[in-house]
């Protein structure tokens, strides 16, 4: 098999390549109508050499792009594979951005040809249509809604079909033709990066990368045509598309499409992948769902929930790490497997879940180790869109809630003197479309890429991501300071809503905390302590004990790390007033802007430095209705226990 | 095609016409020469205040009443009063004002209720299972789903009824009546109790069933500014008496509707 997948270079060739060798295991299922459809690969290559003939028919030439509007459908993903097969680049689009949004990528790529779900797309598109020139035909999938709409440009999936089914029979080896005339080096796919912070830019990636990238992490994990991946992030993401895109044509494994976003959990029940990728939010949305309801289930079920999920935290890892346990313990989990782990995993759709991935943002240790404590087998894995995703995944047994594992084959990493990491891989992007500025910016003369995230190896030789390059700083004694870092940490605790840590060209460190009013006030109610509201909560020096204990929490926790034992927090208070994006202190997604809040709050600043135990503030505060008011209060500063690196390693 | 050439080949002839119905009881007028017609696809609104009649006007069609005076004219037939069952026989579908769901079985079942009248299988067969009930079972389960489907309520597809929230219980309640392929559907207050947003959804809805099954829709609302963006034309009921029918902008001006609303001294 090895010697035949120099061959398959290209995504249409993989298609082929499973249509003959596995034509009647399934590639793609979708919930449709209350039933499971399954394509086989055969079938999937039949309709994708269908939609190509009809793709060629309507103008759609070698190095053409097109665009494709919709949420995880089988004919999306047929129509992506199509375009590839005539040597066209597909371009993913978000599904839930606005008409304006989609413009851009419109005009930038020029595309002329694309293929929307529905109404909703169409509608957008057709309204940016006077923006889009080059954007002659616009393919529906559901046609519902769309029996008046009179456009020329607008053509249904079913009279595209027509189209290719009359071409193929006219010409029955065009595809194969085309097919062949593919390389590795081609583009594969050109991905827009989200533009939060400046224009989008396309990043355009290669067969090769892609292939590579997917094939490397598959043989790591041991992914087999038998496994399963349900496809339920849009595919305009990198992720998605390389967990029900390209590792499927890789492996030959089955892409589930759920029926809609809400009956996720039970379509995912139903089918029971094997393979699983959630961001942290989503993880922790599944954990508040499992805690609410077992808030509402009776004594004797409460109770042993309680009883085992404690017999898992302190054993459950291990075992699924392979390590030593003892026999009593094993015996306690197999029957917390037997009442609550293996129900909870079935509730969770993740019975049969082998590998199962995070990533994208820094995930709390608690809500890390729940998952696998119930033995599902989660762990870290960095990459980007620039990467092809896998950069860094753990192997299985070296999992840490922290570090986000060693280079994955074939992928080259080191640090620039300012610890950003730069990387070398057979995965990295081709270019940012008809942007070479930037991509020389991001891509130097040696071919290492520039990711702009600061980091280091851990003792055990695993990737650290600690914040970006541009935010970190140092103290005065030269000590690392990654301010995301340590407000993150604080974050994990349910107490902390906001922090933001100061430090660079400081002797140490101090931190403002915003208090979760929610958490802390559900704490003090059953603690009887009376309160009026937020900034009377923040006040009570209960309050403050409890966010010291977190602090301190946090310090012990740094004092065991060698690269920032020094940046343990000395000093902190609790802010009056909880940071606003109204206030210019948060940005519209919920990021602090340390810059602009040290300016405002500068005295704040100066009395955590300057040693004093409290200051006094007034501020003007903003409502929604746009009215102003003074609000003037005493914040006590609290110190915070700091460690020595040593002792606290020998505690931890 | 243009907005109102889709609007002008969309509405038929009539098909359902009241004649002079007058409904009491007891002493109480209910209806009084009550005369309007519907034509075929569109959508038809009987709108009032409060105690007009609207909901009694309805059970006249659906048969649920008798009137004591006038007829109603269906596809060409007349009739002096509707029987319930005939009238869903003859394909005129409804729901009720305060939802009429079995609230212990779940949104698949109750729908499965709508398909009764379409159930050719005797009980024998359904008893034994036997290949032809399967069949036919399996076709109206796919009838259903289509259902389902329109309306986007796959995610409550297993759920009790009587666990959903009130706006998903009133979309429930249309798709039972859809599932009865009714040529004409008599929808009473369809978005009472509802906020702004199910509102909306219904209005969607509502629209949507018109235009890709062609169903013709007679709706009552109390609450005008609804009605008057999804209507092509509207009744207007006052203590029992119609006082306008006629296109929205129409009635929307008229002076009598105006009095009705805000209240004059009679």
């Amino acid at each position: 098999m090895a010697s035949d997948i120099g061959a398959l270079d290209t995504f249409p060739k993989l298609l082929l390549h499973h249509a003959a060798v596995r034509g009647e295991r399934p590639a793609i299922r979708e919930k449709d109508l209350g039933i499971w459809q399954t394509w086989s690969w055969s079938q999937f290559a039949e309709e994708v050499r269908i939609l190509a003939c009809a793709f060629a028919e309507e103008g759609l030439k070698r190095g053409d792009h097109m665009a494709l509007v919709g949420d995880n459908r089988p004919r999306i993903y047929a129509a992506m594979c199509a375009a590839q097969c005539l040597g066209a680049v597909p371009v993913p689009m978000y599904q839930d951005a606005v008409a304006a949004e989609m413009a851009f990528p419109i005009q930038n790529a020029e595309i002329g040809h694309a293929l929307a779900e529905d109404q909703e797309q169409v509608d957008k598109l057709l309204e940016i249509l006077p923006q889009c020139p080059t954007l002659k035909h616009i393919y529906y999938d559901d046609p519902r809604g769309l029996r008046h709409y009179a456009q020329p440009q607008l053509a249904s999936y079913d009279r595209l079909r027509e189209i290719g089914v009359e071409a193929r029979r006219r010409d029955p080896d065009f595809i194969e033709r085309e097919i062949a005339k593919g390389t590795g080096d081609d583009a594969a796919a050109m991905f827009f990066t989200s533009g939060t912070t400046a224009t989008p830019k396309g990043v355009v990636l290669t067969h090769h990368a892609l292939i590579d990238r997917a094939r490397a992490a598959a043989e790591m994990e041991g992914l087999t045509d038998r496994d399963a991946v349900i496809a339920y992030l849009p595919p305009a993401w990198i992720g998605q598309n390389i967990f029900s895109y390209a590792q499927p044509l890789v492996v030959g494994y089955c892409i589930c499409c759920p029926e809609s976003a809400e009956t996720l959990m039970t379509d995912m029940r139903e089918i029971g992948p094997t393979y699983y990728f959630a961001p942290p939010r989503v993880l922790e949305a599944l954990l508040t769902q499992v805690s609410i309801r077992m808030e509402d289930a009776g004594l004797i079920k409460r109770a042993m929930y309680r009883h085992y999920m404690e017999v898992a935290r302190r054993v459950g890892g291990a075992i699924l790490d392979g390590k030593k346990v003892g026999f009593m313990d094993r015996l306690r989990y197999a029957l917390g497997d037997i009442f609550v782990y293996g129900p909870l995993r079935n509730v969770l759709g993740m019975s049969r879940v082998r590998v199962a991935y995070t990533a994208g943002e820094a995930i709390g240790p608690d809500l890390f180790k729940f998952y696998r404590s119930i033995g599902i087998n989660l762990k870290q894995l960095y990459g980007s869109t620039e990467t092809s995703v896998f950069v860094c995944v753990q192997p299985n047994g070296m999992v840490k809630p922290d570090t986000v594992g060693p280079a994955v084959r074939g992928v080259e990493l080191k640090f620039t003197p300012q610890r950003e990491l730069l990387i070398r891989s057979p995965g990295l992007f081709k270019e940012y479309y008809k942007n070479p500025q930037a991509t020389a910016e991001a891509k130097d003369r040696e071919g290492w890429f520039h990711t702009g995230d600061a980091g280091y190896f851990d003792a055990d030789g695993q990737l650290k991501i600690i914040d970006r390059v541009k935010d970190v700083g140092k103290l005065n004694d030269g000590t690392l300071f990654a301010p995301k870092y340590l407000e993150n940490k604080l974050k994990f605790f349910p107490y902390v809503k906001e922090a933001v840590a100061f430090g660079h060209g400081r002797d140490r460190v101090c931190a403002f905390i915003n208090i979760d009013m929610e958490a802390v006030g559900n704490w003090a109610e059953r603690r009887k302590l009376a309160y009026t509201g937020y900034v009377d909560l923040a006040s009570r020096p209960e309050v403050r004990d409890l966010i010291a204990e977190c602090v301190e929490q946090v310090n012990a926790d740094l004092a065991s790390d060698p690269e920032l034992a020094g940046s343990q927090i000395h000093r902190f208070l609790l802010l009056h007033k909880e940071l606003d994006a109204d206030d210019g202190e948060l940005t519209r997604t919920r990021k602090v802007r340390r810059g602009h809040i040290a300016e405002k709050y500068a005295a704040l600043v100066d009395a955590l430095y300057g040693g004093k135990d409290s200051v006094h503030v007034e501020a003007q505060v903003r409502y929604e209705d746009g009215r102003t008011a003074q609000i003037s209060a005493d914040l006590a500063i609290r110190d915070a226990r700091t460690f020595a690196p040593s002792a606290a390693r020998k505690a931890a | 095609m243009s907005e109102t050439e889709a609007h002008g080949a969309r509405i038929g002839a009539p098909i359902l016409a009241v004649e002079g119905v007058s409904l009491t009881f007891g002493g109480v007028r209910a209806l009084s020469e009550v005369s309007f017609d519907v034509r075929e696809r569109e959508v038809r609104a009987i709108i009032g205040p409060n105690g007009a009649g609207k909901s009694s006007m309805l059970n006249v069609l659906n048969g649920f009443y008798q009137p004591q005076r006038g007829v109603i004219r269906f596809r060409g037939r007349e009739f002096h009063g509707m029987r319930p069952r005939a009238a869903a026989e003859m394909g005129i579908g409804r729901t009720f004002q305060n939802i009429a769901l079995f609230r212990g079985m779940s949104v698949l079942d109750n729908i499965m209720v709508g398909r009764n009248m379409k159930m050719r299988g005797n009980v024998l067969q359904e008893a034994l299972w036997l290949p032809a009930a399967r069949r036919e079972e399996i076709e109206h389960r796919h009838a259903v789903e289509e259902i389902i489907d329109f309306l986007e309520i796959q995610h409550v597809r297993r759920t009790p009824v009587g666990r959903l929230p009130y706006g998903l219980q009133k979309r429930v309640e249309l798709a039972r009546a859809l599932a009865m392929e009714p040529s004409v559907l008599l929808l009473d207050e369809p978005m009472a109790g509802m906020n702004l947003e199910e509102k909306q959804d219904m209005c969607r809805f509502i629209l949507d069933v018109n235009d890709h099954y062609g169903t013709t829709i007679v709706l009552i609302e109390h609450d005008m500014g609804v009605v008057m963006d999804i209507s092509d034309r509207v009744v207007v009921l006052d203590y029992g008496r119609l006082i306008a029918d006629g296109a929205p902008d129409v009635v929307r001006g008229d002076q009598a509707v105006i009095d009705a609303y805000l209240g004059v001294a009679h």
